[in-house]
């Protein structure tokens, strides 16, 4: 049974492996910059509300790997604290917090 | 709910009330498959008794090592129930689930036979690094204080009994045969923090190309039966060999 620590590496390889997919993606978009009809297309599009909650999806994962990132930095160049669990817990609270508020904001 | 057993749950281990214990072991080599026996249950058994038991009154052909039986020699480890553990210090009530344990031979390590795994490659890795006490020419300036930071570092990576339950509970060993692995890497730490050794620099360099692939899971750190924490060990020598790769002086810096 894996502990802790392992699923917090899991889900920073995911997430970092899913941000590198989507960015493509995005870049792709900001291309369309140069032709306004269809990035406003786009931009409509994104007013969609599952859209909206794929974007949140987004947050939740960007914010993943930004706490993910900070903690194995600090766990790697820091002080060894064995309050390695509640590092995680903060690290996902913040991520799950982020998620919302995107959607809060999104939703108002 | 219903009730059965008041002591289960005071204390969290499985009574010892049913007279025959259900095990499977693992016979063969790489290829083989697992194989049930019953085994009498008593109070206070080890895994390493049900082993025993098997190998003594049902089958002597079933291969495995064991030798102090105190927790002391490192050679009795398998894995048990999925997780890697020294045999005589682990109660068959503890590892026990539903009544049922699954006892194999040690993971990232070839099987020879049954639960007998070849143990060259783990020391194949300790000898590669050169993971021994280096003596000084000179000895330190001041004498070695048992409080000092540098010795409380060594000291707490000292206890290793080289039984390999961290190598086979590490993830990192199995994706990539060319990572040391958490015990070689926590004897270098413990090195690289004795005064009295005179090769620092070549324990880190040592330390220097593997401590980097360790993904800080933690498993090992979970998984070392006399308590020890490898990753620990590992970020000091990763912070270390980083130290050094930017320029900075190490040993003269702490003092």
């Amino acid at each position: 049974m894996r502990r802790g620590p392992w699923w917090a590496f899991l889900l920073h390889r995911l997430s970092g492996v899913a941000l590198a997919v989507f960015l493509p993606f995005h870049f792709l978009v900001l291309g369309l910059a140069v032709e306004r009809a269809r990035l406003d297309g786009v931009l409509d599009w994104t007013d969609n509300p599952w859209v909206k909650l794929a974007e949140a999806g987004l947050v939740v994962l960007l914010a993943l790997h930004l706490t993910g990132g900070l903690r194995l930095l600090l766990l790697e160049f820091g002080r060894w604290s064995d309050r390695q669990q509640s590092r995680i817990a903060v690290a996902g609270g913040l991520a799950l917090l982020a998620g919302f508020g995107f959607l809060a904001a999104a939703f108002a | 709910m219903k009730r059965t057993c008041p002591r289960l749950v005071e204390t969290g281990y499985d009574e010892p009330a049913m007279a025959v214990l259900e095990v499977e072991i693992w016979r063969g080599g790489e290829d083989g498959a697992w194989r049930r026996y019953s085994v009498p249950h008593e109070a206070n058994q080890t895994v390493l008794d049900v082993v025993t038991h098997v190998q003594r009154h049902i089958d002597p052909s079933l291969a495995y090592r064991f030798a102090c039986r105190v927790g002391m020699c490192g050679s009795c480890a398998m894995t048990v129930n999925g997780r890697p553990r020294w045999t005589c210090r682990t109660h068959v009530s503890l590892a026990a689930r539903k009544g049922r344990v699954r006892i194999g031979p040690l993971r990232n390590l070839p099987v020879i036979r049954d639960l007998a795994v070849d143990m060259a490659p783990f020391f194949e890795k300790w000898r590669d690094a050169e993971a021994r006490f280096v003596p000084a020419a000179e000895p330190p300036d001041a004498p070695v204080r048992p409080d000092e930071p540098e010795r409380k570092a060594a000291d707490a990576g000292i206890e290793c009994i080289n039984c390999a339950v961290c190598y086979a509970a590490c993830d990192s060993v199995a994706w990539n045969p060319d990572y040391p692995g958490p015990a070689v890497l926590n004897r270098l730490w413990t090195l690289v923090n004795d005064r009295r050794d005179g090769d620092r620099d070549g324990h880190l360099d040592a330390a220097g190309a593997g401590c980097h692939l360790c993904r800080s899971h933690q498993e090992c750190a979970n998984a070392c039966p006399t308590g020890l924490n490898p990753t620990a060990a590992i970020a000091g020598l990763k912070r270390e060999v980083f130290r050094r790769a930017l320029g900075g002086r190490t040993r003269e810096r702490q003092q």
